[in-house]
């Protein structure tokens, strides 16, 4: 930078002649040659800082108001689906969730009555079974899916509100469920549950027998060992308020997955659709 | 005589305001996921002397009913906050900033020596440095919350597949579970974010101007005669 450029510093007193007077000149002259640099550096910075302060609440203004997808912005929306695919990737079925004493159960609140409509008819309830590797579908009654061994344990269940309650729930795995009656492969090839996981079709999806409750899991957490097909809550029955005869236990989700009054099964290729992921919360929800 | 001095690198300037529109996303989407389960008080037993929040606030910001939007924004922006601060802090460890910030073993004596200074008890002037002891205090203990909250925000994002390195998730102590302590330590560890901005801008706006100035350009205005801030990292720099 060049000195004489400087308009601000004051001439007059150039023409005094004492030393120190003449040191405070160059002190002078000096001083507002470093604040016209700094008022420099300042614009400068100002308005970089200026830019980057509309860009953040343009672009937060832009996320805000992109077309809706199932319920939130789009851009949010990709990245809780990358979210989802990152943590299926960091998933292992080898990370149990905690378990606690059974004396520390508590009853859960009914906190939801979407498909739980008064029309049902306990008794000649059955679960139905699609998208198996035999191709054909079943109707399964609760004694064929008690033949399954029984597992019992004491879990917190986690609702996507922020609150949760452990309990003790009991019931088959949905793994021994699926080894049991296998889904249709990728390949095509005889299904292996236990030993090809990889080569089944990647997701399950859950209805309530009129359809109006609907969750999808994807096959990492189906074949979690602590996914249940549940009959038993607290050591006794399910209560018909919390979705007997059986109903969906995972505690790798939140509680919205856990689907009350299972009505049926699919194994599918696609996604299935989830009633809370159509209402803006993220599809996968997992833990 | 004035010198210019260089107080803030770049790299700092951008950690630091980058983090603004963050937090404050983060915040803002926090509440709104709080929202759905807003148990949390100031109290003892049956007697409540502050409920976080008061339904008039949640009104006037328009906080309620929004847990699903809350969740999405946060999950996003929780990604740049925390690459944002693991690269802070990896920034201090690798320049040697870090020597200016953590504190050291006179830090707490300093610190209290600063807050009689701010209560006008102490009358002399405090010992130039970049950071005095209540800043290393305040500006570390700011880093350690951060950290705590990523590690409490993943606790309860992904409670199973972390339980295994985050042992406190399997406890269920006084008839809470791990999981809601994490809930409970976030909370109020964001209560303590906001804490901190308030007391930072309040000591930002004492500080005066050109302090303020110099985490926008890097650059403070000194007397010349001033001694250069003890450890700086280089010498007064002209540009």
């Amino acid at each position: 930078m060049n000195p004489e450029n400087e308009a601000d510093a004051p001439v007059e007193a150039e023409t005094e002649a004492e030393a120190p007077v003449f040191q405070a000149v160059v002190d002078e002259k000096n001083d507002g040659e470093i604040e016209a640099q700094m008022r420099r550096m300042s614009r400068r910075s100002f308005l970089w800082a200026l830019a980057a302060g509309a860009g953040t609440v343009g672009g937060l203004k832009w996320i805000g108001s992109r077309r809706a997808d199932d319920g939130i912005p789009w851009p949010l929306r990709r990245v809780l689906d990358v979210n989802g695919e990152i943590a299926r990737d960091v998933f292992s079925t080898a990370r149990l969730a905690p378990t606690f004493p059974a004396s520390k159960a508590r009853e859960p609140r009914v906190n939801g009555d979407i498909g739980m409509g008064e029309d049902f008819d306990l008794a000649s309830w059955n679960l139905g079974v699609s998208g198996l590797h035999s191709g054909e579908d079943l109707q399964l009654s609760l004694a064929e899916i008690k033949k399954l061994p029984r597992v019992e344990m004491t879990t917190e269940l986690k609702c996507i509100e922020g609150w949760s309650v452990i309990v003790t729930w009991a019931g088959v795995r949905l793994a021994d469920f699926m080894a049991k009656y296998p889904p249709a492969t990728q390949s095509g090839d005889a299904p292996d549950v236990r030993q090809k996981p990889d080569d089944l079709v990647p997701y399950v999806g859950a209805q309530t027998p009129d359809g109006a409750y609907f969750v999808g899991l994807d096959r990492e957490a189906a074949l979690h060992p602590q996914t249940l097909l549940c009959y038993e809550m607290n050591g006794e029955p399910l209560t018909l308020a919390h979705g007997a005869p059986l109903r969906l236990v995972t505690p790798v989700k939140y509680g919205i997955k856990y689907l009350k009054r299972l009505g049926s099964l699919e194994f599918t290729a696609r996604r299935p659709e989830d009633y809370w992921a159509q209402r803006g919360y993220d599809w996968y929800s997992g833990h | 005589m004035k010198r210019l001095e260089k107080k803030h690198s770049l790299a700092i300037r951008w950690f630091h305001w980058v983090n603004f529109p963050v937090l404050f996303v983060m915040i803002w989407s926090g509440i709104l996921i709080y929202w759905a389960n807003d148990v949390y008080r100031i109290g003892i037993g049956s007697w409540t002397l502050f409920k976080f929040f008061p339904p008039a606030f949640y009104e006037k910001f328009s906080l309620a009913f929004r847990l699903a939007d809350g969740m999405a924004w946060h999950f996003v922006f929780a990604w740049i906050f925390g690459i944002n601060g693991l690269l802070y802090v990896l920034y201090l460890l690798f320049s040697g900033e870090w020597r200016q910030l953590f504190p050291r073993r006179e830090t707490l004596r300093e610190a209290i020596q600063v807050v009689l200074h701010d209560l006008r008890i102490r009358k002399t002037p405090l010992p130039r440095a970049k950071f005095n002891g209540a800043q290393r205090i305040a500006y570390t203990g700011v880093i350690v919350m951060g950290f705590g909250s990523l590690l409490t925000g993943l606790a309860i994002y992904k409670p199973v597949q972390t339980a295994g390195i985050l042992p406190f998730l399997s406890l269920s102590l006084w008839g809470a579970t791990g999981y809601e302590i994490s809930r409970f330590v976030h909370f109020w560890l964001t209560i303590g974010f906001c804490g901190f901005f308030l007391i930072h801008v309040a000591q930002v706006v004492k500080a005066g101007w050109n302090n303020f100035r110099s985490m926008i350009t890097g650059y403070e205005i000194v007397p010349a005669e001033t001694e250069p801030p003890v450890e700086a990292p280089a010498a007064a720099t002209r540009i």
